[in-house]
């Protein structure tokens, strides 16, 4: 047996002893908190247009969005966001409050290298391939909006 | 054929010091009673983690130091290593010791590797007193390896826990302590896993290396030693290893374990266990050399497993090689008759394989 077999063999072998998550409970936690999240969300949407009758509704999405970022990166700066994201997986890193948690922890994190090279730096290690996603997708809708 | 990898000390150098210190998570371990400092807070009371680390093999250099009853000058060496790049939390140790210092990179294995290298120093007489030290850090591991402490993932079932911790001994010529009888060298061993999260994985296929050119080079087996551990290959990896060396057709029994399996109580939510330089090296200097001490372990086997990767090789895609070296440790205190852990071990193994037999046989 050469070596490529032999590294072929021992990794199917490593993959069918791996212990496997179970799908379920993941899955409902996910779903659980996700919801809850998404109820908190709409819940402050409707407090801020209720509080200012007057708003645009599109103003009254983008304080939510911001009450939302804020307090996604308040938790994750008292040191609980990762507690909830450890118990819901999926369901607290796909909204907008995972984001958020994703920019605030390394900035937390690399606080101790300075302002510049610590936290301007480093603060978008893993928010920063979203971000690019973004902008180039946007980019190709973009193009594509132009010609049609 | 390849040469030999073995070394069989001569002298036998003699560790005459030891201390543990570990973090407040690895103090509610299974080995809590046995660790000689447990820190009420992981940061140590410096502003960075990397500072703790450092303080922490300080603090343990000093312990062994004091442990083996010798003055700080009689000592000629300090062999040391870390996870962190560049090994900083040893090299900056350094400092505040007046002693040659060499910097060791053999990831969790470092404890075995100083012991190696150090034995080799003390036996061939060039030196009277070498100290070795290793440590880790959990939160500076997971900044260097993994991602930020407060970011919100998930582990996957096969990630350990890296200890928070570290551990030194002295090796002194002469003395009472437990004697280092031989050591084997590991190669690097690669079988192409690419799973950063699956560590134990990775470095099983450099431990079942080691242990076999071990058996075969001392001529020994499994069962001439009271106590077979391995470093950090965890539960998953401890259990890898065991069917690998059974395809090569030695069976691992009751004596064998893994530190990284049995560090922590199972509510701890470590997952497949605790893993890097620390985890191997506070067991050692904790639990194995008090046993050995007291004459409750004869020969133990000491294999802590490293693997040799890097963040930036393994996003270019290049798999994860491991290496494994063996300590060969033997008490200096006589078995008391009757009261001897080893004996009974050995004695209820073949009691319960008698067992079995008979019930076979009754049953066929």
């Amino acid at each position: 047996m050469d070596e490529k077999q032999r590294n072929e063999a021992y990794n199917k072998y490593v993959t069918a002893k791996i212990p496997k998550t179970r799908a379920w409970p993941s899955l409902f936690n996910s779903f659980w908190v996700g919801g809850v999240i998404c109820c908190l969300g709409q819940g402050i949407n409707d407090l801020i247009l209720l509080a200012f009758p007057n708003m645009a509704e599109q103003s009254a999405w983008a304080y939510t969005l911001i009450a939302l970022i804020f307090i996604a990166s308040f938790l994750t700066g008292i040191g609980v966001y990762d507690k909830i994201g450890k118990f819901a997986g999926g369901g607290s890193i796909v909204p907008i409050t995972g984001f958020s948690n994703s920019v605030t922890s390394p900035a937390i994190e690399f606080k101790h290298e300075g302002i510049i090279y610590g936290i301007c730096v480093k603060m978008f290690t893993i928010a920063g391939p979203v971000i690019v996603a973004g902008v180039v997708s946007s980019i190709v809708v973009g193009i594509i909006y132009l010609f049609v | 054929m390849a040469s030999r990898r073995t070394i069989v000390f001569e002298n036998k150098p003699v560790i005459t010091g030891s201390y543990s210190i570990v973090g407040p998570k690895e103090g509610k371990g299974n080995f809590a009673s046995y660790f000689d400092y447990i820190m009420n807070d992981d940061s140590f009371g410096e502003k960075t983690y990397e500072k703790a680390e450092k303080k922490m093999l300080e603090h343990a250099i000093n312990g062994a130091v004091a442990d083996a009853k010798i003055q700080p000058e009689e000592v000629s060496l300090l062999l040391s290593g870390d996870l962190l790049n560049q090994i900083i939390s040893s090299s900056y140790a350094a400092r505040n010791f007046d002693v040659g210092f060499l910097g060791l990179f053999g990831a969790c294995s470092t404890m075995a590797e100083g012991l190696a290298i150090g034995s080799a120093m003390v036996d061939s007489g060039y030196f009277d007193h070498v100290v070795c030290a290793t440590g880790s850090h959990f939160s500076t591991a997971e900044r260097q390896f993994r991602f930020p402490l407060e970011l919100g993932n998930q582990r996957p079932p096969t990630s350990q826990w890296t200890v928070t911790g570290a551990g030194a001994c002295v090796l002194s010529k002469q003395g009472s302590g437990p004697r280092v009888a031989m050591a084997t060298f590991g190669k690097v061993i690669d079988y192409a896993v690419v799973d950063v999260n699956d560590m134990g994985a990775a470095m099983a296929p450099a431990a079942m290396d080691t242990m076999l050119t071990h058996f075969r080079e001392t001529n020994s087996s499994p069962d001439d030693y009271d106590l077979i551990v391995t470093g950090d290959l965890g539960k998953l990896g401890s259990e890898i290893l065991i069917d690998l060396m059974e395809m090569s057709g030695i069976k691992l029994g009751l004596n064998y374990n893994d530190c990284g399996q049995m560090y922590f109580t199972r509510n701890q939510n470590t997952l497949s266990g605790g893993s890097g330089c620390g985890c191997s090296a506070t067991v050692l200097n904790s639990y194995i050399i008090s046993k050995l001490r007291k004459g409750e372990l004869q020969r133990v086997l000491f294999m802590p497993t490293g693997a040799l990767m890097s963040t930036t090789a393994s996003q270019q895609g290049e798999t994860i090689p491991g290496v494994c070296h063996a300590i060969v440790l033997e008490s200096d205190v006589k078995p008391k008759g009757g009261g001897v852990q080893s004996q009974d071990i050995k004695k209820t193994t073949s009691a319960s394989k008698g067992g079995s037999k008979i019930q076979k046989r009754k049953g066929g």
